[in-house]
Parts: C-alpha cells; sequence; structure tokens
C-alpha cells in the first residue's frame, strides 16, 4: 500500500491538524514507512481468531464494570473550570459557531 | 552518601531519627539542582516539597508513620496532580493545573511520600529516547551525549543519578522497562489493571500501565504495596485483593531450595525470538551470562517459543496509535489545554490549536491512528490487529505453560547517541521489538540490572511473568540482586 498527498490531506483534515506544504511531504514519506512495517500484519491468517480487546480476557473473563446512579463528587465548577482558556460565568467560550 | 541508600535503608535512618524528612528532601533539591543539566526534572517547587516533608516529620514525631512517611519520590509529568503543575511532555499542557490527583498520586501521598517534582518524558508518553519532550531531551548520567530512553526517561534519570530514591512510570510498550535497562535501575510494569490508571493522562487505554522504578527490586516491592489496588474510577482496574509484594523477598523458591541456591525449582524460559538477528553482540553476552548466574542460584532453563514477536510492532503500531487518536482528541483548545491566539473560526481554532499544541512524533501517532480507524480500514488494520493481538498473548500462554518466567534482553542495544535515531522513525520502533509483546499480552515484566557493555553503559535483564504474578518476579529479581551487584553501580554524577 503506498498513500497519496491526497490521502494525506484527507488523514490530517479528519484528525483535526492543518500541515504546511513541507510537513504533507514529511508525513507522506513517513507514514508511507511506518504503513510499510504494519503491512506485515496481513500476510498473518488469522481466520477463525477473536479480536482481543481487554489483555485480561485471556484468563477470565472480563466486564465493563457499571456503577449505581449515585452522586459520588461534589460540585467543582470553579476548579475544573480554571484551565480554560477562555471562560465566562460557567461558560467555556468558543468562537461564535451560529450567526 | 543519603542519595546511595534503598528506600529500607531510608526508612530505618527515619525511623532512627538520623536524618529528618525535611533534611532527606532538602538534600535531593540540592542535588537536582545541582544536575539540572540532565533535564530529568519538567517541574520542581522547593516550597510544596518542605511543606509535605515538614508534614512527614510531624507524622513520625506522633508515631504515625507509614511505610513511605518522609521517602523522597518524583513522579512522571503524565500523572496528574494538584500540588504541581502537569504537562505530559506537551506544550499543549503547558501551563495545565490538575483539579486532583491520579490515584496513584493519592496513594504514594497516604502512605507519607514526599514529591520532589514531576519528571520529563516523551510527549504523552510517545517515544523510546525521550528526544519526542516539549521540554528538552533527558540526558543519561551514564553518558550525557547519549539518550536515558524513554519514555519514562526522566524517572530513569533521576533514580540512576541519584535525584530521587524512586520514582514512577508509565509502560504502554516498554516505557518503564527500556529506560530503567539504559541507566542501570530497576523497574516494573505490573499486570493490566494492577494499579489504576486513573489522573494518568492516557496514550493508549488498553496497553498503559503505570509502576515504580527504583535501584532495587525491593524498593520496587515497597512502591508497588502503595501503588496497586482496585480502584472503582478506573473502569479496567481489576477487582483484585490487596498484596504484600514484599512478602516473597529473601524466601526459598520452593522446597528443596537452600541457602546457595535459593532459586532451585526455578524454570526459567528461553525464547530463541529474543536472541536472534539484530541483538546486540554484548547485549546478548551479557543477558545469558545473567541467565548462567540464575542456574547457578538453581534454576533450570527450558526452551520456549514465541513466534509472533517480530509481528508485535506492527501489531502495537497499529493499536496504540488508534486508541492515542480516540484518546487525543479531547485537546481542542476549549476546556483546558493550549488554544491558538489567532483562528477564524471553531473549527479552526481545533486544528490550529492542536497543530501549535502537539509535537511531530504525536501528529504523526494521531494520523496513523485516524487512518486505520477510518472507513474502510478499520477491519484490515484494527480488528486484524487485535486478532494478531490474541495470537500473541496465546503465544505467552503456551511459553508460560512450560516454565515459571521467561528471560530475555530488554531491548536490543545500550542508550545510543541524542539524535542518532531521530530521522527514520522505524528505526526506533524496531527497539521496542522485546518490550511491546508483554503490553499487547497484558503480562508483568521487569527490568534488573546485569551488566555493562565494554564502553560502560547498563544493560538489563528483562524478566517476564504469569499475569499477577509480581511477587514471584520481585522474588526472583531479588534473589538476583542478593547475589549480583550490578544495581549497585552509580554513575560519577550519583558519586
Amino acid at each position: 500500500m503506498s498513500l497519496s498527498l491526497t490521502d494525506v490531506q484527507k488523514i490530517a483534515r479528519l484528525s483535526q491538524l492543518t500541515l504546511s506544504d513541507d510537513e504533507q511531504a514529511q508525513t507522506l514519506t513517513q507514514l508511507n514507512t511506518v504503513f510499510g512495517l504494519i503491512d506485515q500484519m496481513s500476510a498473518v491468517d488469522t481466520t477463525g481468531i477473536e479480536p482481543l480487546m481487554h489483555p485480561i480476557a485471556m484468563i477470565e473473563s472480563v466486564q465493563q464494570r457499571l456503577r449505581t446512579d449515585a452522586v459520588s463528587e461534589s460540585n467543582n465548577r470553579d476548579k475544573n473550570m480554571a484551565n480554560a482558556p477562555q471562560a465566562d460565568q460557567g461558560y467555556f467560550l468558543v468562537p461564535k459557531v451560529i450567526e | 552518601m543519603l542519595h546511595n541508600l534503598s528506600i529500607r535503608q531510608l526508612r530505618e535512618q527515619l525511623d532512627n531519627k538520623k536524618v529528618s524528612a525535611v533534611e532527606l528532601a532538602q538534600h535531593f533539591l540540592d542535588r537536582a539542582t545541582a544536575h539540572a543539566d540532565l533535564n530529568a526534572f519538567i517541574r520542581r517547587d522547593p516550597e510544596v516539597t518542605l511543606v509535605q516533608a515538614r508534614a512527614a516529620d510531624e507524622a513520625m514525631a506522633h508515631n504515625q508513620s507509614g511505610a513511605l512517611t518522609g521517602i523522597p519520590i518524583a513522579h512522571k509529568d503524565l500523572f496528574v496532580t494538584t500540588d504541581f503543575a502537569t504537562t505530559a511532555g506537551s506544550k499543549i499542557l503547558a501551563q495545565y493545573i490538575s483539579p486532583f490527583d491520579a490515584t496513584v498520586v493519592a496513594r504514594l501521598k497516604n502512605a507519607g511520600a514526599v514529591t520532589l517534582g514531576k519528571l520529563n518524558m516523551d510527549e504523552f508518553a510517545m517515544g523510546s529516547s525521550n528526544e519526542h519532550s516539549h521540554y528538552g531531551a533527558v540526558k543519561n548520567p551514564w553518558d550525557t551525549t547519549r539518550v536515558s530512553g524513554g519514555s519514562s526517561g526522566g524517572s530513569a534519570c533521576a533514580v540512576a543519578a541519584g535525584l530521587t530514591v524512586g520514582a514512577t512510570g508509565t509502560d504502554t510498550g516498554g516505557s518503564i522497562r527500556q529506560p530503567a535497562s539504559f541507566t542501570g535501575i530497576t523497574g516494573i510494569k505490573p499486570t493490566y489493571g494492577r494499579v489504576s490508571r486513573y489522573g494518568m493522562i492516557a496514550y493508549a487505554s488498553s496497553l498503559d500501565q503505570a509502576g515504580p522504578m527504583a535501584r532495587t527490586a525491593e524498593d520496587c516491592a515497597i512502591l508497588l504495596n502503595a501503588m496497586h489496588g482496585f480502584d472503582e474510577r478506573d473502569s479496567t482496574s481489576m477487582a483484585r485483593d490487596s498484596e504484600d509484594f514484599t512478602r516473597l523477598l529473601g524466601q526459598k523458591f520452593s522446597n528443596e531450595a537452600s541457602e546457595s541456591q535459593p532459586l532451585k525449582g526455578l524454570r526459567i524460559g528461553i525464547p530463541s525470538e529474543f536472541y536472534g538477528a539484530g541483538l546486540d553482540a554484548e547485549v546478548k553476552q551479557t543477558t545469558l551470562a545473567a541467565i548462567q548466574q540464575f542456574e547457578q542460584l538453581g534454576a533450570t532453563l527450558v526452551d520456549v517459543h514465541l513466534p509472533k514477536t517480530e509481528l508485535s510492532i506492527p501489531t502495537y503500531y497499529v493499536i496504540a496509535p488508534a486508541e492515542a487518536s480516540s484518546n487525543l482528541s479531547r485537546f481542542d483548545g476549549v476546556r483546558y489545554g493550549y488554544r491558538a491566539e489567532q483562528y477564524t473560526d471553531l473549527e479552526d481554532m481545533y486544528r490550529k490549536s492542536r497543530s501549535e499544541g502537539f509535537g511531530w512524533e504525536v501528529k504523526k501517532r494521531i494520523m496513523i491512528g485516524t487512518y486505520v480507524l477510518s472507513h474502510g480500514y478499520y477491519d484490515a488494520y484494527y480488528l486484524q490487529a487485535q486478532r494478531l493481538r490474541r495470537m500473541i498473548a496465546q503465544d505467552y500462554q503456551d511459553a508460560l505453560a512450560q516454565c515459571d518466567v521467561i528471560m530475555g534482553p530488554v531491548a536490543p542495544t545500550t542508550a545510543w547517541r541524542m539524535g542518532e535515531k531521530s530521522d527514520d522513525p522505524v528505526q526506533m520502533y524496531l527497539e521496542d521489538v522485546y518490550t511491546l509483546s508483554l503490553n499487547l499480552a497484558g503480562l508483568p515484566g521487569m527490568s534488573v540490572p546485569c551488566g555493562f557493555s565494554s564502553t560502560g553503559l547498563p544493560i538489563g535483564l528483562q524478566i517476564i511473568g504469569h499475569y499477577f504474578d509480581e511477587a514471584r518476579l520481585l522474588q526472583i529479581a531479588h534473589a538476583y540482586q542478593n547475589a549480583s551487584d550490578w544495581h549497585t553501580r552509580r554513575p560519577t554524577v550519583a558519586q
């Protein structure tokens, strides 16, 4: 498999990243090298093998744990919002999205 | 010298009032300042450290000390802390102050440990050399022209250089074991789910695991005692009873074992795939010599096979970037982290903030991950990798059915020169060939100092165990450290 510059532009867009022309060219070269390595996988016959999502499932059944729907944390809004680049009265501020 | 004592020895000094927690903290703070050129720390705040040390002295004066009261440690900057800013080695989190402590941080704090600061690392734990940190590369204290390994390079450097007694690290594909090997210290990556991931900034959630890094297996056991345990705030934390990881230290391995052969009965699996092409001759020789010493201690060797060892590299470099691309989508310049100064609209703000905030290796892995998860490629890449993951884990199960532990090199080489592997990304990925498969399988593994190259660079032995068998691994490593002195060697800066 070999990626094209158009593929790189699409991947960057899906990744919410902006790449300069130089970076696009660099990405193309590097991703093609990495996928050269990754494509070794395709030669392996994995028919009938279940995907392994959680490693401990190798030895015991693993279930997603659920907790009771109860309040466990105290309200900490100011502290939780203190890292926001822009905030006002408990709201995160972003550029206008609706005219 | 205080900085050459182990946690156990420092405990005695503190309990016998030979030294106070404040004196101890000050000693290490001074050392970190004197050796700031190693770049092990991203953040220190002596005031905060000394407040914690004074509280430890107070607790000891009231006979309320725990196992780690007054013991100075430092955290990899991937763990969020309320007392220090947290960066994850990234520009995107340059100003981040967490509203809560990671569970590991809280547990060590509760055990009385004093925090010296936050340790340098590859950005978001992506790297094997610590050269991918926004805050600069970490130098190897054995040879400052060389890398300290990664991604827990700051942790490894600080322990090796005597800037702290112990440190936290994280291991997604070798990030505790490889830097431990490169700097001549001891580190353990526990079984997946053993230590809480809550507050540990996520890289690849199905692989990430935290563990201790220190001089000795005994110190690792003491730190792991405080760090591990079920945490309902981590959805993949395993509900198991807490353990005392020091309980087997110094114990005979079996009934046939004796004083001179404490490991009699131990079966060590030797996978031929770990000793083939690509392995540096000196690393191979040193590793085999260490295994020979295990034989003298009573162990027997068993040939085992891990036929998919090389395939663990492509498998890992699909799964880890895929999970990273999802985990790192939270960095959008809205709720926390860096926001670009100029942008035209919301989408432009996301893109500029991320593009200016992330370093190159992180962007690259996000793009690899985005691609393998994208429409039309998910089955061929992600699902195929997850199927291979099961095959790799099954190979380990088959191998471990014939032995108690598996031993081999941690990395194919010793620490390389800074900049040496920066140009070709795949070159550096290949360095992880002996460590990645363990994370894919979720098994515990250690790096234990076992010798030096002819140029004086440390070499680590990897010991891999059964799921949840950390106490055994530590017992075996401790027995080896009782019979060898590699772990006591110090670089010049720590003498």
